[in-house]
């Protein structure tokens, strides 16, 4: 086993590329005890930890990670657990590198402190440990304040505010459309990067804090925002309901057969279960030749599970270059290894289909890299008159999306911004009193932890609100 | 929640459900429909409301058995649970000011079109239904949709009941024979084909034709993108901008082509069902373990 990797940092075991593009098993292995001790022992434990400040919900970072190094993690989990509900999950979707570890003094050497890696080993060692010996590190919520609140969108976001309100005595309720908790970590992230096990242990977590879930239920439908208000008795309202959406770049064939949007595709593969299917309903296409159009995290996704489905030739096809790339580094690398092919400076024109109407091949545009644009990065601009055509019979379109009409149009009063997300204010409070909302609705799709950030802000809102109402 | 009160076989293999659902029943309106999982290794089925009940709190579903997933919910008998129903989902149908309407109904096409025809009639609008089966066997609601109508036409493929032929037939022939242009609309839902076909009928009078289309679906909340289709030369969602649309400017060859995307998945699936009856008493344990 290598001890260490060549950055000083204790190298993460994992499971060969050549093993897991053949299964749906998470990559990393874990830290055991020794490997997340020696890990731990590297934190210089600053007197102003800068790390800290790269954290959207501020985790004490050297605090737990202190805790581990003497062998105390239970009692590091439960310090993790005070800012952050999910860090099982955190430990392995945050992009660290530009957050805590970007933050970290060692960064500057290029060997961060492993925060990501040591998270996960302390929730993993909690849940342990919570699984073999009863509840573990367990909050008790305080008194009863008689104060309901509902939570619509069982996501990170909103799982964010269930915790932190059922924790200071609030009777939480948390609508979900979908029959499983958990929003984009559920339908969205695929197994191999998060198992379904975890989120799981998480949302029970918030249950067994007396936490409730209604699922199936889609609020602006079965009941709307103002009826969880004046008529189902809640007296405050957080909308976690997530992004949605999908955008497409309105270019000829996308609606072929054979073309998903990423969150089709991922949504049959991760909710649905379809790499299972007979055993599962659901059917997904199997591509022996598949492009995925996108270069974030969503787009390494889709290709990696591709890969998983017997795919032959799985291209990321990508405006930019390989630098500009919006995935997490850990998600870039792992494709590569997995062999995805980074089919970068290109751009989808067209998408030609065979006589039965099925995708069979991607015209693009060559592109190069031109001045820097509002988000900083060089922007692509199209070389005249060259064009590459791709085969791929299975297509995946990962470029982001739009928000969600369905709670935005039917609730009256509230402030939208001209892309139709939730306009709040500093402390996550709409333009309608008694509602509040967080994540991917305001801001656009963005990152898990984000949305927990903006879960933690309303909640200490809705807190005080909550408090000043008696 | 979601117990099933009542389970008739209207016809061969389909199936009138009556399912306890007070929420949605309060809220349910002509044109709505709802997602369906029989149990947690299920399918994400939408389903349009057929009928609902707001005081006994129950929505009707009709369903005919055409794959593994339809047979699998029309295994479930009376006291089951659906794993998941969601719902209302989608736009209700526009009930417009207008004299008279054709509602022509293909196949099972005949449960969602009976609340928008009772609809329009309870407002004062001349009801004409065009109902059309492959065979006199496969016929059903004959007697909701006569109490609805003003003039109510039965066409079978094979002429066991009302005439042979078409559904396209005899539609052309009321639009032909309306001198008057008291038409002022016609409604299309049944197989794709069928809607297809009936929107080129209508299309040479340019009366308005709505037609309810069934995409394949996941979410129904419009996260996914799965029932997109392509409207007026612009891609909608199924699920959020319809289920009911324009015919007249539906890209019905590019439907046609996805909902075949699974034809050889579903055909399979199928089979296997039929062969070997689903452990539901193995499902109900895997729900119990997965809910929180």
């Amino acid at each position: 086993m290598k001890k260490s990797d060549k950055t000083g940092r204790v190298a993460m075991p994992e499971q060969p590329p050549e093993v897991r593009i053949r299964n749906f098993d998470e990559v990393p292995l874990g830290y055991d005890d020794e490997q997340a001790r020696t890990e731990a022992s590297r934190c210089l434990q600053c007197k102003k930890p800068s790390c800290r400040d790269g954290c959207p919900v501020q985790v004490d970072i050297p605090a737990f990670i202190g805790l581990i190094a003497e062998g105390r993690v239970l009692e590091a989990a439960a310090k993790i657990k005070e800012d952050n509900c999910l860090p099982a999950a955190c430990g392995r979707v945050c992009p660290q590198e530009i957050q805590c570890e970007g933050r970290c003094v060692l960064a500057k050497k290029g060997t961060p402190v492993a925060i990501g890696n040591l998270e996960r080993y302390a929730a993993h060692y909690a849940s342990d440990h919570a699984a073999r010996h009863g509840l573990g590190p367990f909050v008790t919520p305080a008194p009863p304040t008689g104060k309901r609140v509902a939570v619509v969108g069982a996501g990170p976001s909103g799982l964010t505010v269930a915790g932190d309100l059922v924790r200071r005595g609030h009777d939480v309720t948390v609508f979900e459309a979908f029959h499983k908790a958990g929003g984009v970590l559920i339908y969205g992230i695929p197994e191999f990067r998060l198992p379904k096990r975890i989120v799981q242990e998480e949302v029970e977590y918030l249950a067994a804090l007396g936490v409730r879930f209604e699922l199936n239920h889609v609020i602006g439908k079965a009941i709307s925002v103002h009826e969880l208000l004046e008529k189902e008795g809640f007296d405050a309202v957080f909308l976690g309901v997530g992004a949605g959406l999908p955008s497409l770049m309105g270019i000829p064939g996308e609606n072929l057969g054979g073309v998903y949007l990423a969150n089709e595709y991922l949504t049959r593969v991760n909710l649905m279960r379809a790499y299972d299917f007979p055993r599962y309903d659901t059917p997904i296409v199997r591509g022996r030749n598949v492009c995925v159009i996108g270069g974030g995290n969503v787009a390494m996704d889709a290709a990696r599970t591709a890969r998983r489905l017997d795919a032959e030739q799985v291209s990321i096809v990508y405006r930019r270059s390989v630098d500009e790339l919006p995935a997490r580094a850990e998600e870039v690398h792992h494709a590569q290894e997995e062999g995805i092919h980074f089919k970068t400076l290109c751009s989808p024109l067209e998408y030609l289909g065979d006589d039965r109407g099925m995708v069979k091949q991607v015209r693009c545009q060559i592109m190069e890299l031109g001045e820097p644009d509002a988000s900083g990065r060089r922007r692509p601009v199209p070389v005249p008159g060259k064009e590459a055509t791709l085969d791929a019979d299975l297509v995946i379109i990962a470029i982001g999306g739009n928000a969600n009409p369905i709670v935005t149009r039917q609730t009256e009063g509230l402030a939208l911004n001209k892309h139709d997300y939730i306009t709040i204010d500093e402390n996550g409070a709409t333009s309608v009193p008694g509602i509040w909302a967080g994540g991917d609705i305001v801001t656009g799709s963005a990152t898990v932890i984000l949305a927990m950030g903006a879960g933690r802000i309303a909640a200490q809102d809705i807190h005080r609100f909550l408090c000043e109402r008696n | 929640m979601s117990t099933i009160l009542k389970k008739t076989e209207l016809a061969s293999k389909i199936w009138q459900i009556e399912v306890e659902a007070p929420r949605i029943a309060e809220k349910a309106l002509p044109g709505h429909f709802v997602v369906v999982m029989a149990d947690a290794f299920g399918e994400r089925v939408p389903l349009t409301i057929a009928d609902f009940d707001r005081q006994a709190g129950t929505i009707t579903l009709v369903m005919m058995v055409v794959g593994a997933s339809s047979l699998k919910l029309s295994r479930l008998e009376e006291g089951d649970e659906f794993y998941a129903l969601i719902g209302p989902l989608g736009h209700p149908s526009e009930i417009k000011p207008l004299d008279r309407v054709v509602m022509v109904a293909g196949g099972v096409g005949a449960a969602p079109i009976f609340p928008i025809a009772r609809a329009y009639q309870q407002q004062g609008t001349e009801v004409v239904t065009v109902q059309g089966a492959r065979s006199a066997d496969l016929l059903f609601w004959t007697d909701r949709l006569a109490s609805v109508s003003v003039e109510h036409v039965i066409t079978t493929d094979d002429g066991s009941a009302g005439r042979r032929g078409l559904v396209t037939e005899p539609l052309a022939e009321q639009l032909a024979a309306d001198s008057e242009k008291r038409i002022g609309g016609v409604y299309a839902i049944g197989p794709t084909p069928m809607m297809k076909f009936c929107a080129k009928t209508t299309e040479p009078f340019c009366v308005p034709t709505v037609v309810s289309l069934n995409s394949i679906m996941i979410d129904g909340t419009g996260m996914c993108g799965g029932c997109r289709v392509t409207v007026a030369k612009k891609t909608l969602f199924t699920c959020v901008d319809g289920p009911e649309f324009d015919g007249h400017q539906v890209d019905w060859d590019s439907l046609m082509s996805r909902q075949r995307t699974y034809h050889t998945q579903e055909g399979f699936a199928f089979g296997r069902m039929l062969a070997e009856p689903a452990p539901l008493n193995e499902n109900i344990l895997l729900r119990q373990n997965e809910e929180v």
